[in-house]
């Protein structure tokens, strides 16, 4: 199976499947936090309209896990206040 | 050149785009998602179409792709007039690109409608629409003890389809009791087929679906670990409340049209039943504007068999006003007898699932509302006082709707705050007040400078 890495954590995820699924899929359901009330945020609409789920992909800032396809070794990063 | 491009590949424009390019236009369909069929036809990447409906109408059209260019990963942010489109292209090294064409088709279909509730913005809570994606899309059921909760047929689809997945849906809360909707439902054979099909799976899974209930809080604190279901009076105001234990709620109050290129190219538009802003159209699809056309989703929420109709009759009508093959007159007889049926029933699942106002009085003060800016239900209270009566002027001093989505979440409860502050329910013009996005998608400045032909 493939693996994209989360915050150093091997996750995996297959083929076709969005960055924000494989880490629902893994149990991962928030990776950033609120830029003001500093809250835990993940997938809400799950179709690229919320902007909620917003992550950072191989140093790439402000991507949306839902939308984004996982690709083998993507190293993925959420945690910085809207990132 | 292009003769048309057809913004959006689900049902509608999936029909639009190859009904004109079988009439011999020069078509682009370009649309934001990885794989054609929008939300209706959303599927995993190695799909048999096993879990969907009529899915053989949606294979037929996908066949017909080679008779048309058809750009996937494609985000349109702009459309000038005359036409020109401007997208972003791929989900990560996004590049500029441009497509001028002489007719557009907008076929953008709707995302859930959402009503805030305490908690709502826990990780877990998702949109009945969202959950329902990742399962079709991914095959990832969105949890394992799952609330579905909300209004209107779409909570059926998504819990069964969960059940199936293997996930517990502890149970089904429809906020209406639409008693009278099933004769309604009696008259559409295929309709009635999918409603029957549902109920078995509710009992064979053994989901509770409780009619007159609602999720009016959801209670954790890094993710949701149980939520409040309440039942309802008549105006949505709870009544007796009890907690359920969950780790996802998937929730939805029907759906908003997406409009913002419609609106751009200044087409007309008005309420429709549902209370949801949609684009005015004529007997072929025609909006206000010429050479723009719209159909589906856009043109009243009405579901995936419509916007097929929908479409095919755009990409006709687009097909003969550019001197293309004229269609043929008893096609195009079957297709409006079939749209005025499924309209009619749309109106009347309009009619049997609309949104009450008691669901505003969920809402404490530090209820989030616009999730983005984190403004809550007291700031636009406040907004109210200095005079913000209308959901435009509650956004500019709250900042409701200024984030990164741009009100498409907030932006439908802010209208009923705002004009609950006077007494009144959201009308049009509320609606189209935080409806207008000059830019349809969040650009990187170096974008606006650059964009190139595909």
């Amino acid at each position: 199976m493939s693996q994209i890495v989360f915050e150093g954590r091997p996750v995996p995820f297959h083929p076709g499947q969005s960055i924000g699924a494989a880490l629902t899929a893994a149990g991962i359901r928030s990776w950033r936090t609120t830029r003001s009330g500093g809250r835990p945020r993940g997938l809400y609409c799950g179709i690229g309209v919320c902007f909620d789920c917003l992550i950072t992909v191989n140093g790439r800032p402000s991507l949306r896990a839902c939308m984004v396809e996982a690709r083998e070794g993507d190293v993925v990063e959420g945690g910085g206040r809207d990132a | 050149m292009r003769d048309v491009v057809v913004i959006g590949a689900g049902p509608a424009g999936l029909a639009a785009a190859v009904a004109a390019a079988t009439a011999g236009l020069d078509v682009a369909l370009i649309d934001a998602g990885r794989r054609p069929g929008g939300q209706f036809y959303r599927h995993h990447a190695a799909e048999t179409g096993r879990l969907h409906h009529d899915w053989d109408a949606f294979v037929r059209l996908r066949d017909a792709l080679d008779r048309l260019t058809y750009l996937p990963g494609h985000r349109v942010w702009h459309v000038e007039d005359g036409f020109t489109v401007h997208a972003l292209a791929g989900d990560r090294d996004e590049r500029p690109v441009r497509i001028d064409a002489r007719a557009v088709v907008v076929a953008t279909g709707a995302h859930d409608r959402s009503l805030p509730f305490p908690g709502w913005d826990l990780p877990g809570v998702l949109t009945a629409g969202g959950a329902q994606a990742l399962l079709k899309g991914d095959r990832v059921p969105a949890g394992k003890r799952i609330v579905v909760a909300g209004t209107g047929p779409f909570l059926l689809p998504v819990a069964t389809g969960l059940a199936r997945a293997g996930a517990t849906v502890a149970g089904v809360f429809e906020a209406n009791r639409p008693y009278g909707f099933a004769r309604h439902v009696a008259r559409h054979p295929g309709k009635a087929r999918e409603g029957a099909g549902y109920a078995a799976l509710l009992a064979r899974h053994r989901i509770p679906y409780r009619t007159g209930h609602a999720v009016v809080a959801a209670h954790g604190d890094d993710r949701i670990e149980a939520v409040t279901v309440a039942r309802l009076d008549r105006d949505w105001a709870p009544v007796r409340e009890r907690v359920i234990a969950c780790d996802t709620v998937a929730v939805g109050y029907g759906f908003t049209p997406q409009l913002e290129i419609p609106l751009q190219l200044g087409c007309a538009t008005r309420m429709d039943a549902d209370g949801s802003l949609i684009v005015a159209v004529d007997v072929t699809q025609r909006t206000s504007v010429p050479g723009v056309y719209a159909a589906g989703e856009t043109t009243g929420v009405g579901g995936a068999q419509l916007s097929l109709v929908e479409g095919e009759l755009a990409g006709l009508a687009v097909a003969e006003a550019a001197g293309g093959v004229a269609p043929d007159p008893a096609d195009v007889q079957r297709l409006l007898a079939r749209r005025r049926r499924l309209r009619a029933f749309a109106g009347a699942m309009h009619a049997a699932y609309p949104v009450r106002p008691g669901w505003m009085d969920r809402l404490r003060d530090d209820t989030l509302v616009c999730r983005c800016e984190e403004v809550t239900r007291g700031r636009l209270a406040e907004a109210a006082e200095l005079g913000a009566t209308d959901p435009r002027s509650a956004k500019l001093l709250s900042r409701a709707g200024m984030g990164w989505c741009q009100g498409r979440v907030c932006g439908y409860a802010t209208a009923w705050l705002a004009a609950g502050v006077c007494g009144r329910l959201p009308g049009a013009d509320d609606l189209r007040g935080i409806a207008r996005r000059p830019l349809a998608q969040p650009l990187r400045l170096g974008d606006l400078a650059t964009d190139d032909q595909p």
